[in-house]
């Protein structure tokens, strides 16, 4: 199972923060998946100008081809004015219409106020769910307040985090079982 | 409809396609050489013919995993193999190449297959062509117009004043050699939605619409904008003929179609567009409401005849090689074309 993680942004350090734990847990809980996380922060994208995936080169590329082969997908994303960043919704316009059909993408939110909280409903599940990904409903959301100094201080948190990859891979091997065998009864 | 070389009294016409597309066979895992692919794609139009199809034609794609980016070249060699099916190309992408080059090149094949010839225009649906020609995709929609403006006038006019964004202007100039006929069809390739159609409608330009997958309903959609739009700018639609084109398969059963197909245009999908084609999707469209023709000889039959009583179209083409499909099986496909599909298909849809 190939699992990528996506850190959404180019400012500030909580929420890689919060993705390191994050794909720390996967590691030691599923030891056979094949981890790789993309930081934004470390990569030189470039906005999307409408050609095929394929066709961009360099670091561009190679986000956009890691992205399209992962079975499941941990977006890890901050709020800013009330919206996710332009270098995430900058990877959902760099990628196909269906993007992620067949994909499991469950989602990791840290913000500075809790005012922020449905913002992810509201503006990052439909972006989701229209390039068809099958969405872990329940998703992790971190304030200031439970980071210190580029360390996670909250116990609860942790446990959220340990719970949402759980069912990111639960979801992800439920899914994928289901859809073979599915898949196996066309006969073609 | 003359001035399109089309006789509805023959009923539907029905054509095969390629895109030139160059993949290894899903199930060996080899890929023939170019050369091998180029002399098939001739031979299948030899076969074609011979089987009683109408029409053949060829693609340029400028890319990993294509062959025929010099299409007109490959389909010089076509015009010189055959006697009476009609060629074109599928399409020629007008956007990054000089209209009166083109011209020159599809009327000299006209001339070599003496009158046989068709220009369909695309804008292009993969765009590596444009950094390739040293063409910007930003200018994708007006490079397209303009060209293709330009490439309808050489063909209305021998000789050519104009003037334009993307090319020196012509003053008096002569376009030459001329089709046998003076003038040859050229149609408009539409994919997607309506907005393409209604444009080649409001330019009273015949319309080529790609129709790959899913329900026909959703196709009348852009064939309706086309005929409305045609007639708001004073065209009659009923002189202006319409062809889709889309994926097409047949085996003896419904079933060993669907079996021996998938995996081929699966795979054309990944290599081209970096995603495959659905199972769910490809097994919805073995019901007759769904516009691609894949399965028995009857139900493609049902489905064309279901596609041209929706549609009322003058031409279907199909294609049948994406993703690599051996040559036997085109062959074995054109078999149940000429024996099967043809016959029915001519005799429920020729007008009297």
């Amino acid at each position: 199972m190939k699992i990528v993680g996506i850190s959404g942004s180019i400012v500030g350090s909580k929420t890689r923060t919060a993705m390191n734990y994050t794909l720390k847990s996967v590691n030691e809980k599923y030891p056979a998946a094949e981890v790789t996380l993309i930081d934004l922060a470390e990569y030189d994208v470039q906005f999307s100008d409408g050609r095929s995936y394929l066709e961009y080169e360099g670091d561009t590329g190679f986000v956009t081809k890691t992205i399209m082969e992962a079975d499941a997908i941990i977006i890890g994303t901050p709020i800013f004015q009330a919206s996710i960043p332009a270098t995430l919704k900058n990877i959902f316009d760099l990628l196909p219409v269906n993007a992620f059909r067949d994909k499991v993408v469950s989602m990791l939110v840290t913000a500075g106020t809790p005012k922020h909280y449905l913002i992810v409903e509201q503006q990052l599940k439909p972006i989701l769910a229209y390039m068809k990904a099958q969405i872990v409903q329940t998703y992790v959301f971190i304030e200031e307040k439970d980071f210190h100094r580029k360390e996670i201080v909250n116990d609860d948190v942790f446990f959220r985090i340990e719970r949402l990859v759980e069912d990111s891979i639960l979801l992800t091997e439920t899914y994928t079982k289901i859809r073979k065998e599915k898949e196996a009864k066309y006969d073609f | 409809m003359e001035k399109y070389r089309i006789d509805q009294s023959k009923g539907l016409e029905f054509g095969l396609y390629t895109l030139g597309d160059h993949i290894p066979n899903p199930l060996t895992g080899e890929r023939i050489s170019a050369e091998q692919r180029i002399h098939e794609i001739i031979d299948l139009a030899k076969l074609a013919e011979q089987a009683g199809i109408d029409f053949f034609s060829v693609g340029e794609s400028h890319q990993e995993y294509f062959a025929t980016q010099a299409h007109s070249v490959v389909l010089a060699a076509i015009a010189q193999a055959t006697n009476k099916i009609k060629i074109a190309s599928s399409s020629t992408i007008i956007s990054t190449s000089d209209p009166v080059r083109v011209y020159e090149d599809f009327a000299t094949i006209d001339l070599i297959s003496k009158g046989r010839t068709e220009i369909i225009a695309g804008r292009a649906s993969r765009i590596g062509l444009f950094d390739l020609l040293g063409y910007n995709v930003r200018d994708y929609e007006e490079l397209f117009e303009e060209k293709f403006e330009l490439l309808l006038k050489i063909n209305e006019q021998e000789v050519v004043n104009w003037s334009g964004q993307f090319r020196a202007p012509l003053n008096n100039a002569r376009v030459i050699p001329r089709p046998q006929n003076g003038s040859m069809p050229i149609w408009r390739a539409v994919g997607g939605p309506p907005a393409s159609a209604i444009k080649a409608g409001l330019a009273g330009v015949p319309m080529f619409l790609a129709t790959l997958g899913g329900p026909a309903t959703s196709f009348k959609l852009s064939i309706d904008a086309y005929r409305e739009s045609a007639k708001r700018s004073g065209f009659d639609p009923s002189e202006l003929p319409i062809s889709t084109a889309g994926f097409f398969y047949a085996a003896e059963t419904t079933q060993q179609a669907q079996r021996e197909v998938y995996p081929h245009v699966n795979q054309g999908m990944q290599l081209i567009n970096g995603r495959g084609y659905p199972k769910q999707h490809f097994a919805q469209s073995a019901d007759t409401r769904d516009v691609m023709n894949v399965g028995s000889p009857q139900q493609i039959i049902e489905k064309i005849l279901y596609q041209h009583e929706l549609f009322g179209h003058q031409r279907y083409i199909a294609q049948m090689d994406f993703g690599g499909v051996p040559f036997e099986k085109l062959a074995k496909n054109i078999e149940l074309i000429g024996t099967e599909i043809l016959p029915a298909i001519k005799k429920y849809t020729a007008k009297k």
